[in-house]
């Protein structure tokens, strides 16, 4: 069934596209220790605390933690890509593609800042032949 | 509480990946190896404990017996990601030390497919890999270093330089994958696979078995089997601890930290009296992490580890004499008593060409993603 207008979907449930405004990262707080979790959950993993999460809007800031240059993926994976590890302003740690940087490890700063963008998912649909909004990161615009 | 020794261990050569007939073949070899190193019977065994991944739903302790003996006894199939061969062998130290058995068999085994590990994915819609990072295991691991390199500095020669010493290693090893050398130049320049990994900086897919007969020490004094009797002195198990950043990025150093701490309490030893350490190198940026993890030397030290030689046969604390995941190779489930049967060998003084001279203590350590850390420590007896 090809529907040209179907809306697309979000890459990860915790990847909010409201009808009204930007997309955004949801990721759910810890009342009782302030712990960010990416994900649906009940209990915190931290503390231990129950029934202790609340939803947080996450920060499309962030700074580069770690990354990986990778060159060798499953077929049909284009090659070859960074996998970075970013720590978002006000908590919450994601891993990610970034791009718009050149794939080599002297372009690439270990704690450089970076900044969340979402864009369609190279291209990827599933078997309905549904379109994904992904997020991605991008060096920061100074 | 008596002591419980290794009174048999012993290990299959480890060959490619999928070239073996079948799971329950392979480790009834490794049982059969085990016990004749022993110099027992299938059916003086009260216990096993068999470790396997790639079948765990199967029932592979029970089908071992089927090939070499069905005496009746339990059977617990142990699953621990690649700590499982060390959790079988530890479960078996347990049910001893406890006082319900006197002599058990552990096994670990595992028949390997190709390729890359990790990096499925999981739920529905689209595949992930390659849009939200990697979860390919060179990636993660290449990851959890950079995080090394972030702090200290340490450069791809200096992880490099891991792959030189361990294929070095197994040279010397019969037992291992490959017994090639492999220089500085020709590890850098091999295929990239997870910057700063190469090719030569991943441990090798392959078909192995390890097994270990396990025994108080009553039962080995009344066998006659001290004399070639290894002490366990410290078995410790941990799972990972909250960290920041560990659903996205599996904190190998935290669960390895914490598992050291038990065991050298429990041994009543530091770092400084181990002899020699077989560690989880699934990959050369890991290695460098746990001579830190381990204690075997200062946080920020590990880079000068490396450059020294210190970890080297010859060495102040010789590391994966056997060649290690990285060259001896890496049946996931087998890897944690190969390890086991490494270091008996040294402390047996029967490990020929590759002996650390005078070895009293070693030191046994394998991580699992997700995570588990096992950790043990051997002792010399006679």
């Amino acid at each position: 069934m090809a529907d040209a207008a179907k809306k697309p979907l979000p890459v990860v449930d915790f990847l909010k596209l409201p009808d009204i405004g930007a997309p955004y990262l949801e990721g759910q707080k810890c009342k009782k220790c302030s712990a960010v979790f990416i994900g649906p959950r009940a209990h915190c993993s931290k503390c231990g605390a129950r029934d202790s999460m609340e939803a947080t809007r996450l920060s499309n800031q962030g700074q580069l933690y770690v990354f990986s240059i990778v060159h060798r993926s499953f077929p049909g994976v284009e090659v070859p890509y960074v996998s970075a590890v970013v720590d978002l302003e006000g908590g919450g740690t994601l891993k990610g593609n970034l791009i718009n940087v050149e794939p080599t490890p002297e372009k690439i700063k270990l704690g450089m800042p970076v900044e969340v963008v979402y864009k369609d998912a190279l291209g990827r649909k599933d078997r309905e032949g549904n379109s994904y909004v992904s997020y991605f990161f991008q060096p920061a615009k100074a | 509480m008596s002591d419980v020794y290794v009174v048999g261990v012993d290990m299959t050569k480890f060959t490619k990946a999928g070239s073996t007939r079948s799971v329950s073949e392979l480790g009834a070899r490794a049982a059969l190896m085990a016990l004749d190193d022993a110099g027992l019977k299938i059916q003086q065994m009260e216990a096993l404990y068999c470790g396997n991944l790639g079948q765990a739903a199967a029932m592979v302790g029970q089908r071992v017996l089927q090939e070499i003996g069905q005496t009746g006894i339990p059977v617990v199939n142990v699953s621990n990601a690649c700590a499982t061969g060390a959790t079988a062998f530890r479960e078996a130290w347990m049910a001893i030390k406890a006082g319900v058995y006197d002599v058990c068999l552990a096994v670990g085994v595992e028949v390997m497919g190709k390729g890359l590990l990790g990096g499925g994915g999981g739920g529905g819609g689209i595949p992930k890999e390659g849009l939200l990072g990697s979860g390919t295991m060179p990636a993660v691991f290449a990851e959890a270093g950079m995080e090394h390199t972030r702090k200290y500095g340490t450069t791809f020669e200096q992880f490099a330089k891991v792959s030189v010493k361990n294929h070095h290693h197994s040279t010397l090893n019969p037992k291992a994958m490959y017994q090639i050398e492999t220089p500085l130049e020709v590890v850098m320049n091999a295929e990239m696979i997870a910057y700063p990994n190469t090719k030569l900086m991943c441990s090798v897919n392959v078909d192995g078995a390890a097994a270990a007969v396990l025994c108080s020490e009553k039962k080995a004094k009344e066998l006659g089997l001290m004399k070639r009797a290894v002490r366990v002195r410290a078995s410790a198990l941990a799972s990972d601890p909250w960290q920041e950043r560990d659903l996205v990025m599996p904190d190998v150093n935290t669960c390895t930290r914490l598992a050291a701490k038990k065991a050298y309490e429990m041994a009543g030893c530091g770092p400084e009296d181990i002899h020699l350490v077989e560690l989880h190198d699934c990959f050369a940026t890991a290695e460098i992490l746990h001579y830190e993890n381990l204690g075997l030397c200062k946080d920020g030290e590990a880079g000068r580890m490396i450059d020294t030689g210190e970890v080297a046969l010859g060495g102040r604390v010789p590391v994966n004499v056997s060649g290690g995941l990285l060259s001896k190779g890496h049946p996931l489930g087998a890897t944690g008593i190969a390890n086991i049967y490494e270091i008996c060998t040294h402390l047996r003084g029967e490990a020929e060409k590759r002996q650390v001279q005078g070895a009293r203590m070693g030191m046994t350590h394998v991580i699992g993603l997700g995570s588990a850390c096992a950790i043990h420590i051997l002792e010399k007896t006679s």
